[in-house]
């Protein structure tokens, strides 16, 4: 499944709020199929990047390239068409409190296709089963549990076929069963749909069981420290910040010698 | 054994100081405050040691602590070392917790105060910054709408009717009573001048010109400024908080489109039946006064009435409400689209929104009460 063609490729990258610079010289390829993690301490800007990723903020500097396609140079239709391919699941599930679950799919789809009413009904219902929310179409937002949430947001993500998925914190509020089945889900989704995943968390029990690549990024030295496979960075690493962060706190002697 | 806090001081040598603990050393047990025990030791004059004995403190919480960290630092300032050894097991190791993450330099926020001149300078700035997001906000209106008109923009028909009903017959109740108050007020003040002339049918005109050119319509925008305006505000504020705003864009959904046209659109069609309302209520409290308290004739009344208010006024009450109905549903939407992530902020949004939208219909009604006058209408 795994190709080594690069998806993504962020180069140089600066983030900055007014004046003031969260990331710099931010640097790496995703390749297609990738589970891609973005890791770090708190605060050192990891939402900020993906929300670069999908369009939600300018970079103050540097490229993103998806698909050979500068993201931010495009034209502004053009863009749009690139957003098409994503599906993002936000940190608190974004569900639009005001339609059902239903109405919340139907959205991207009435939006970008010509499906009629009836395939859509079907689509809604497919994608409700896949993330275990069969029967729950008229349901608002409100009357479900966080969980649920979570995994009807990831429906929605799922609602135009992406190429790529993107994770904002996805096991933030969940317990660990509901966290290793959602894992479980995207490793599932990666593997069928063929799609390049990319992950902001810090949950270390998702990161070796799921990413095969990461970047580290540092909220002191403002740039990324480390990046590659975060089991290999587990065992290789010799940068004591991404030691600390990737083995809680003990640092495991026998593993980096 | 008494509970009171003590603390004896005894020279063991040239150096060292015991300090006996004793007591209770709880926050609500007058723990003796550090500077006293400060000055006690200095007292004792070339002492570089503290030791302290504390079998006989009985029970102790936070206070004891913030009383030695206190000393703490006094005595590193002195050149003084204080033994810890002898304190309770557990308030030696939070005292160990707290000094273990030293204060992180510049972590501390220091108020100081701006200048005068530099203050009316951001102020001024942040002014030219929020008329040109005014003004920008209403250009994408503008052209969202346009899109609209040529049947590209999309909003749902269903939040739209939902809309369309909260600011149509749900404000109905407290408009009407309202406006027929305000009228049954203006009745009653004006009575009690007319009356001195005998000239109390002229209540009627009074009161329909009043409400009809002008009062039924402000009085119906600032109504749904307070509680329209709001509710747009803190519906779009909190959408934002809760990333739904950044889901609609990230779908290739305007939020103007989907959520700000709706409610101005709505708003700016329900405004002008509202005012009629209002305007009906408002003539009918004067109506009350008038027949109820005057003794005139009911036809007297409804013939005064009619003769004296004319179809221009009406229509320019009803202009002003469509310009209210725009202001508005802009300013509340205007500020819940300015919201920040919390949930102060969308109390803001709304406070914010009430404030934008009175305040731009008492200005539009002196530009129009002007234009009017200008234009001899």
């Amino acid at each position: 499944m795994i190709n080594s063609e690069s998806h993504i490729t962020v180069h140089d990258l600066t983030m900055a709020y007014g004046s003031f610079v969260v990331q710099r010289n931010l640097t790496f390829t995703i390749n297609r199929g990738d589970i891609f993690i973005i890791m770090g301490g708190s605060g050192c800007g990891k939402s900020t990047l993906m929300r670069h990723m999908i369009g939600l903020q300018k970079p103050a500097a540097g490229e993103i390239i998806i698909d050979k396609l500068n993201f931010w140079n495009a034209e502004v239709r053009e863009r749009e068409t690139m957003m098409r391919n994503f599906g993002i699941l936000y940190q608190s599930g974004a569900l639009w409190s005001s339609m059902t679950l239903a109405e919340n799919i139907s959205l991207p789809l009435e939006e970008y296709t010509d499906l009629s009413s009836n395939d859509i009904k079907e689509i809604i219902s497919l994608k409700l089963a896949l993330v275990g929310l069969s029967g729950f179409e008229d349901y608002y937002p409100s009357e479900i549990s966080g969980g649920m949430q979570k995994r009807a947001g990831l429906a929605r993500a799922m609602a135009l076929d992406p190429e790529i998925l993107f994770f904002d914190e996805p096991s933030a509020g969940l317990d660990p069963i509901s966290a290793k089945l959602l894992d479980d889900l995207i490793l599932e989704l990666r593997d069928s749909l063929g799609a390049t995943v990319v992950i902001v968390t810090h949950e270390l029990a998702s990161i070796f069981a799921i990413g095969n690549n990461s970047v580290f990024l540092d909220s002191d030295t403002k740039t990324m420290i480390a990046v590659g496979d975060p089991n290999k960075l587990l065992a290789e690493s010799d940068n004591p910040k991404v030691q600390n962060f990737l083995t809680r706190g003990k640092i495991h002697y026998e593993q980096t010698s | 054994m008494t509970n009171q806090c003590e603390i004896k001081f005894t020279k063991l040598d040239k150096e060292k100081l015991l300090l006996t603990l004793s007591g209770n050393w709880k926050l609500d047990n007058n723990i003796p405050d550090a500077s006293v025990i400060e000055e006690k030791i200095l007292s004792f004059s070339g002492i570089g040691y503290l030791e302290f004995i504390t079998t006989d403190v009985a029970e102790w919480d936070s206070g004891i602590l913030t009383f030695l960290i206190k000393i703490n630092e006094w005595c590193s300032k002195n050149n003084i070392k204080m033994e810890t050894g002898g304190l309770p097991q557990g308030v030696q190791r939070l005292l160990a917790l707290a000094s273990a993450v030293a204060e992180r330099e510049g972590a501390r926020r220091q108020f100081v105060r701006e200048p005068i001149l530099s203050q009316i300078g951001s102020g001024t700035i942040n002014f030219v910054h929020s008329t040109i997001e005014i003004l920008n906000f209403f250009g994408e209106v503008s052209v969202a709408f346009m899109r609209l008109l040529r049947g590209k923009a999309r909003f749902r028909r269903s939040d739209f009717l939902l809309i369309l009903q909260d600011c149509g017959i749900n404000a109905l109740p407290i408009v009407s009573l309202i406006c027929l108050l305000v009228g049954l007020i203006l009745a009653f003040i004006a009575a009690i001048q007319l009356m001195m002339f005998g000239a109390q049918i002229y209540i009627a005109s009074l009161v329909g010109i009043g409400m009809i050119r002008v009062l039924g319509a402000v009085m119906a925008g600032i109504i749904m400024a307070g509680r329209t305006s709001a509710s747009f505000a803190a519906q779009i504020g909190t959408m934002e908080v809760n990333e739904e705003i950044d889901a609609l864009k990230t779908t290739g959904i305007s939020p103007i489109e989907f959520l700000v046209l709706p409610r101005v659109i709505a708003l700016v069609l329900m405004m002008p039946l509202l005012c009629i309302f209002a305007d009906l209520m408002g003539v009918l409290g004067g109506f009350i006064v008038g027949v109820g308290m005057l003794d005139i004739g009911i036809t007297e009344y409804y013939n005064m009435t009619v003769d004296s208010v004319g179809i221009n006024n009406f229509l320019i009450g009803i202009f002003q409400s469509c310009v209210f109905g725009v202001l508005v549903a802009l300013a509340g939407c205007l500020r819940g689209m300015q919201c920040k992530r919390s949930a102060s902020a969308v109390g803001d949004a709304a406070t914010s929104a009430v404030v934008t939208g009175i305040i731009s219909i008492v200005i539009a009604t002196a530009i129009i009460t002007i234009l009017c006058n200008v234009l001899g209408i």
